[in-house]
């Protein structure tokens, strides 16, 4: 475990050091401005707005992150030949890939928690300037603590993400490994078109083949609750609980194969 | 070779004012036009479907930036000069921002307001106006709102009163619907298009607005309501003078001298009102802000 944490904080430094909490402040200052200016450019809709603009932002800022940070993280070890000596030292490679994931997860989440933070305070200060017409029209609060619903599923979404990441990294260059990783969150979205084949193609073969990949590809588009949480529409916590577990069971498989690839490597 | 800091300095310096000094020149030029009756506007992606799918997890994003796209589009529109007005992009903006954000009510309601709105004003197309609230009624069967939105595009911008009153009724009807819904269809029924039945459709309009914009609009509509009850009772005073003293008045002046005025009448928004002095009847000031008045037939209204 010790190993795990000393990677994982290693990466995280590391991480830091490359400026990457930069991207907090261009998130402050995208919602700031957003909050300015879509009030004079929308119907009464501000809140509603914000809100769907942040929580985009969070998920579009940390997805950008996940993968291109995660492609390269076991790569530049590779191609700097530091993995050399890291391996040489008294640390296994399967704890060498998991505190590289933790390290990742952890500069996520640190990064998510800032924006959430910015988020609910620009969402306090458009709140309050709100006059009581406005009010009237709100679905649900301003600072609405079930934002937090959707914004711990894009917290699990890009762990899952992030494993993918790593996942190729570890059999492949950084430019082909984020194709990759970025080909099958969108191709993550579509799944429950891949369930509805049938209706589009009359063909057993296909409709087969579309329903094993929509059990087998990562189903993103389950951790998508952006839309009900903004118009104050419950989320049941069975969902909630489910998805949840699918994330974590499906990163946790996504990263023993890593582990299992990584472990056959070669670095002569 | 290393290029000293100095001569890099001097050199970005000189760049960045020659760019700067370009762009100006830029502006200056004078600017490659379109043709004759081309707006320039532009909607790649027509297919709500097909952008909803592209916008993945963030369609109701994709859903908020179509409907400011459609409401600069009409605001943009409205600032040209009449001639060369065309909101033609305002229909597939709204179509594609409620598609790709079915719960966006206020895009369901303003758009139908921009679309039902008369040309140059707005689009021209009630038509339309009613197809996007028939759509959010498809995709949110329970929202009256939907309804007695449709009903008043029939009452306004039809004035079929008849269709008006049965919509209304269909509204009156429905889960969460106010109190209020089975009168106002009661009162179209019996009483058709009249400055009554529109006063009372447009204060629980007031009252119930959520926005600024809709409540701004439903004041001036009241105002312009008001203005046709002042020139009826001025009109009135014009043939009690008629009465006493055997002609049209010809001024104010003359309402005023008598008695029957205790000044000029001026309109709800301060215009003073203008006398024709052939028919004796009042009217709104050209420069009045209440300007066109709504007009009433209450030969359409209903059995």
């Amino acid at each position: 475990m010790r190993a795990i944490r000393l990677v994982a904080i290693n990466v995280f430094r590391e991480l830091v050091r490359d400026r990457i909490l930069y991207s907090l402040v261009l998130f402050a200052i995208l919602l700031i401005v957003a909050a300015v200016v879509v009030g004079q450019l929308t119907g009464g809709e501000d809140i509603k707005i914000i809100k769907d603009l942040g929580l985009a932002a969070i998920a579009v800022f940390g997805l950008l992150m996940a993968i291109f940070i995660g492609v390269g993280l076991v790569w530049k070890d590779v191609e700097r030949r530091s993995i050399y000596s890291l391996l040489s030292k008294p640390i296994r490679r399967w704890e060498f890939v998991v505190g590289k994931f933790c390290g990742l997860a952890l500069t996520l989440l640190v990064n998510v928690a800032v924006m959430t933070a910015v988020y609910y305070l620009v969402l306090a200060y458009m709140g309050s300037q709100a006059t009581p017409f406005q009010r009237l029209a709100w679905l649900a609060p301003t600072v609405d603590p079930m934002l937090m619903v959707a914004i711990g599923l894009i917290v699990m979404e890009l762990t899952l993400v992030t494993a993918l990441a790593l996942f190729f990294s570890t059999i492949t260059g950084p430019f082909l490994s984020a194709l990759l990783t970025f080909g099958l969150w969108v191709a993550g979205h579509f799944n429950a078109d891949l369930r509805a084949l049938e209706t589009f193609v009359d063909s057993a073969p296909i409709t087969l083949i579309g329903d094993v990949l929509y059990f087998v590809l990562p189903n993103f588009a389950a951790f998508d609750v952006k839309a009900p949480v903004v118009y104050g529409q419950p989320v049941p916590v069975a969902y909630v609980a489910t998805t949840v577990l699918y994330g974590l069971v499906y990163a946790a498989f996504v990263l023993l194969a890593t582990v299992a690839v990584f472990q056959r490597r070669d670095f002569k | 070779m290393l290029v000293s800091p100095q001569l890099t300095a001097v050199g970005l310096s000189a760049l960045f004012v020659a760019a700067v000094g370009l762009q100006a020149a830029i502006v200056r030029q004078p600017q490659p036009g379109l043709p004759e009756g081309e707006t320039g506007n532009l909607l790649y992606v027509q297919s709500p479907e097909a952008m909803r799918r592209m916008a993945l997890s963030f369609d109701r994003l994709a859903g908020d930036l179509y409907w400011i796209r459609a409401l600069q589009h009409f605001g943009g529109t409205r600032l040209m000069d009449p001639a060369e007005r065309k909101y033609d992009l305002l229909w597939p903006l709204l179509d594609l921002a409620t598609t790709l954000d079915p719960e966006f009510d206020i895009a369901f309601r303003y758009g139908a307001i921009f679309l039902a709105e008369e040309f140059p004003s707005g689009a021209g197309r009630p038509d339309q106006a009613i197809d996007l609230l028939e759509k959010g009624l498809e995709l949110q069967p329970g929202e009256w709102r939907f309804m007695q939105d449709i009903g008043f595009v029939h009452y306004w911008w039809f004035q079929d009163y008849g269709t008006a009153a049965e919509i209304f009724q269909q509204a009156a009807e429905m889960e969460g619907a106010p109190n209020w819904m089975g009168a106002l269809a009661a009162v179209v029924l019996a009483q058709g298009g009249n400055v009554e039945s529109s006063r009372r459709l447009w204060l629980e309009m007031l009252e119930t607005a959520d926005v600024e914009w809709l409540r701004a609009q439903a004041v001036l509509r009241l105002r312009q309501l008001d203005a046709i009850d002042q020139m009826a009772a001025l009109d009135q005073l014009s043939l009690e003078y008629e009465r006493r003293s055997g002609a049209l008045p010809q001024s104010w002046g003359d309402l005023i001298r008598t008695g029957l005025l205790g000044g000029v009448p001026v309109d709800p928004d301060g215009y003073p009102y203008v006398l024709n002095s052939f028919w004796g009847s009042a009217s709104l000031s050209p420069q009045s802000t209440l300007n066109p008045l709504p007009t009433f037939d209450t030969s359409l209204a209903g059995p």
